[in-house]
């Protein structure tokens, strides 16, 4: 197999604050040093990405020492936690921007899709679109020429070819957009998240594309999301980016595991700001969540089979005598796993201005994964008071919830149930 | 109940096999996926002498040579430049009820305001020609001149969305803007020959010469100094946006440091030399001279406007080339 991106001791460097006309006393400075015959006097001081602590110096490693090949014909998946540096490889690769140190070396047309119907203009028709975003991701008049029927046929907008697409929906422009690039055919796909956009019929329609894309065999794909079903269904091989480094490379399978387990060492405490998304007429308010065990100390994570409380703080304007609480658990795929409500075991809660809820859960059935917390709280079944979609994260480990070590098949069924069993011969 | 044992733990025997090769990836649920690939390699293990046998297409280093501008590349990117030609011209006007006439619209009435602030109030001179041909030359000129710089300097921050998201020879989008008011000029360039030869049959004040040829030069010139000074502002502007303000009036200043409006012969002697050395008074009165047979066009000071263009787009490129590499991480 021939090796079709090769990435050697590749770094990037950020500067962090303002980027602002203050530069001018560094560019001199680095002038000064260069004219010298000296190193670049801010090449030093950079520190590794993390996020979470305090900078102390003047410059961060969005990336650093990278060393990676992709073999001809690979699709390789991308993981890691916002700020890793999935994003900036992608533009180092597609060449958004360069290095500042070390060589990405590629063999083939590369053509990256941080973005579907880029250089889109809302005026011209979607025929003139799709000659123009095809031009911008590289392909000649002729070739679009020739793909322009399947290209139609994929998106779906025959009927609507020669308006002006700012009269398509905001779908519509999407699917214009994603069939111009599943018709594009390079050496080498780079694809970062598009397709979380579009209705359901279409992002099945997409993966199958990506997926054709794959299994022709010659084609090199890096897929970089957050979305773990979708790497896992895709690529069989990933690369999990941790603070600008390569923290692993191996199969999907072993490294989405390994991934989600490095995000079980802090406890889960979410305070909820005030302005995240939410509905509702806030006359009472989600703003803490948090997990704890039977002794009332707090979780990092919660495992299969255990018994955990789901606690939640509420702040209320005045005082609520019966409400409703739901907690739910939505997969990767943001489709629901598991939910809990309150009448449905019957109970009534009541809201003072400050209130604490607790929901005890026994037994608890979900297999391996992350799943997105889904909060919602109404007055009796009347008037919905919040309702946060994305609320936190839980974590759930393998557990021993059979208790026969068994952890079940968490890639396809995310509840775990226990049976009796009998086998009775027929006389 | 010897037997039923014995199928159970044959079942039990198949079973952990079966949920292994499950856990690692699975085709019964009607997925069909590739087999994982065995070979998982890092560039570390690749080896150095297999790298050796490679011939890549691409290889991106840190930084260029300042003046490694790829030609072949922007070539093969020349359906976009079409394109974005095609988005300049198309779009501009859609959804007007006038459309492309439009494009005569602002010359007439710049003349029409110019014929009556600068000829009949404030009276100052044409050298004998029709104001209207007079006025209308140096507009259009000027007008390309001003338009491919203006649109040029502001390419790193208007496309920035674009430029942000996919790769293509940046150079591209100065030289489609370049192109696409070309086109412009040209439009407006059929009104002017209009008016022009109107007044070649009727009157015998316009006595045009051989410098006309040169047009097509003097175009180039225009086109070569607005976008080398154009590009050059642009990637400037990236790190230091204070130029921005500067050029929104520097523009036209400049327009009244060239001879649009006025002639050079009511000039002082020194206001002339200084004059001179303004690449763009050498263009235009060179012109006006060929079309309208006044003015000074002189070959020096066309070959100094020459030089200055080679020269202004020489280091415009090879500092928008600098640019173009890292200016995402400032714009």
């Amino acid at each position: 197999m021939t090796t079709a991106i090769s990435i050697e001791d590749l770094s990037k460097q950020y500067r962090l604050g303002q980027v602002g006309t203050g530069t001018i006393s560094h560019d001199l400075n680095r002038w000064w040093a260069r004219v010298r015959g000296k190193e670049d006097p801010y090449s030093k001081v950079g520190q590794v990405n993390k996020r979470d602590q305090a900078a102390d110096g003047e410059y961060v490693w969005a990336l650093q020492n990278i060393n990676l090949s992709v073999e001809q014909g690979e699709v390789v998946g991308i993981i890691g936690s916002n700020g890793a540096g999935k994003s900036t490889l992608l533009k180092l690769i597609s060449r958004i921007t360069s290095p500042t140190t070390g060589t990405i070396k590629a063999k083939g047309r590369i053509a990256c899709l941080l973005e579907v119907g880029t250089g889109m203009h809302p005026e011209m028709t979607a025929r003139e679109n799709i000659y123009m975003n095809g031009a911008v991701l590289g392909m000649r008049r002729h070739e679009i020429t020739r793909k322009l029927d399947d290209i139609v046929d994929f998106a779906g907008c025959r009927m609507f070819v020669d308006t002006p697409v700012k009269r398509f929906s905001s779908g519509m422009k999407v699917r214009v957009g994603f069939a111009v690039a599943a018709f594009l055919e390079p050496e080498i796909l780079i694809v970062d998240e598009v397709l979380a956009v579009g209705d359901a019929e279409f992002q099945r329609r997409a993966i199958g594309k990506m997926k054709e894309v794959s299994t022709t065999g010659d084609r090199t794909v890096l897929f970089v999301s957050h979305n773990m079903a979708s790497i896992r269904k895709l690529c069989p091989r990933s690369i999990h980016l941790d603070a600008g480094t390569v923290k692993r490379t191996g199969p999907s399978d072993e490294i989405i595991s390994a991934y989600i387990n490095d995000g079980l060492t802090n406890e889960l405490d979410t305070p909820i700001a005030k302005d995240s998304p939410r509905t509702g007429s806030g006359r009472a308010m989600f703003t803490r969540v948090w997990i704890e065990n039977e002794d009332g100390n707090k979780l990092t994570h919660v495992t299969s089979g255990a018994n955990f409380t789901i606690a939640i703080e509420v702040t209320a304007h005045e005082p609520i005598p019966d409400i409703v609480l739901s907690i739910a658990l939505q997969d990767s795929s943001d489709s629901y796993a598991w939910l809990v409500r309150s009448n449905f075991d019957g109970a009534i809660l009541g809201l003072n201005q400050k209130t604490i809820l607790r929901c005890t859960v026994e037994d608890f059935n979900l297999a391996r994964g992350a799943f997105r917390g889904v909060l919602f709280m109404s007055e009796r079944d009347n008037e919905i008071l919040d309702s946060l979609p994305n609320a936190f994260t839980l974590d759930v480990a393998v557990g021993d919830y059979f208790g026969t070590g068994a952890r079940g098949l968490p890639n396809h069924c995310k509840t775990l149930t226990r049976a009796t069993w009998k086998s009775s011969s027929q006389a | 109940m010897p037997t039923r044992t014995a199928t159970l733990s044959s079942l039990g025997a198949q079973f952990p096999a079966v949920t292994q090769r499950d856990e690692v990836r699975a085709d019964h649920f009607g997925f069909v996926f590739m087999s994982i690939s065995q070979d998982i390699s890092t560039a570390a293990d690749a080896g150095p002498d297999q790298q050796a046998e490679q011939v890549w297409d691409l290889v991106i280093q840190p930084k260029r040579h300042l003046l490694d501008v790829n030609l072949k590349e922007i070539w093969d990117y020349r359906d976009l430049l079409f394109m974005f030609v095609r988005r300049d011209i198309v779009t501009v006007y859609k959804q007007t009820i006038l459309g492309p006439i439009w494009f005569f619209v602002q010359p007439i009435m710049t003349t029409i305001v110019y014929l009556f602030v600068f000829g009949k109030v404030a009276k100052v001179s044409t050298d004998g020609m029709p104001q209207i041909l007079f006025y209308m030359s140096g507009i259009i000129m000027w007008n390309y001149f001003a338009d491919c710089f203006n649109k040029t300097s502001s390419t790193f921050r208007s496309n920035a969305g674009i430029f942000g998201k996919v790769y293509f020879p940046r150079l591209i989008v100065p030289l489609s803007q370049v192109t696409s008011g070309l086109i412009k000029f040209f439009i407006q360039g059929c009104l002017f020959l209009a008016i022009w030869f109107w007044y070649l049959a009727t009157t015998d004040t316009i006595r045009p010469n051989y410098w006309a040829f040169s047009t097509i030069w003097l175009l180039a010139l225009m086109a070569g100094m607005g976008l080398g000074f154009g590009i050059l502002f642009s990637s400037l502007t990236t790190k230091y946006r204070d130029l921005t303000f500067l050029i929104q009036f520097g523009v036209q200043l400049a327009m009244y440091a060239t001879p649009i409006i006025y002639p050079m012969s009511i000039l002082s002697d020194t206001a002339r030399r200084i004059l001179w050395w303004n690449p763009i008074a050498h263009i235009i009165e060179a012109f006006k001279c060929g079309f309208l047979g006044t003015g000074e066009a002189s070959m020096a000071g066309l070959a100094y406007a020459t030089l200055f263009t080679i020269a202004s787009l020489g280091l415009g490129i090879v500092i928008f080339n600098r640019t173009e590499q890292t200016f995402m991480d400032t714009v």
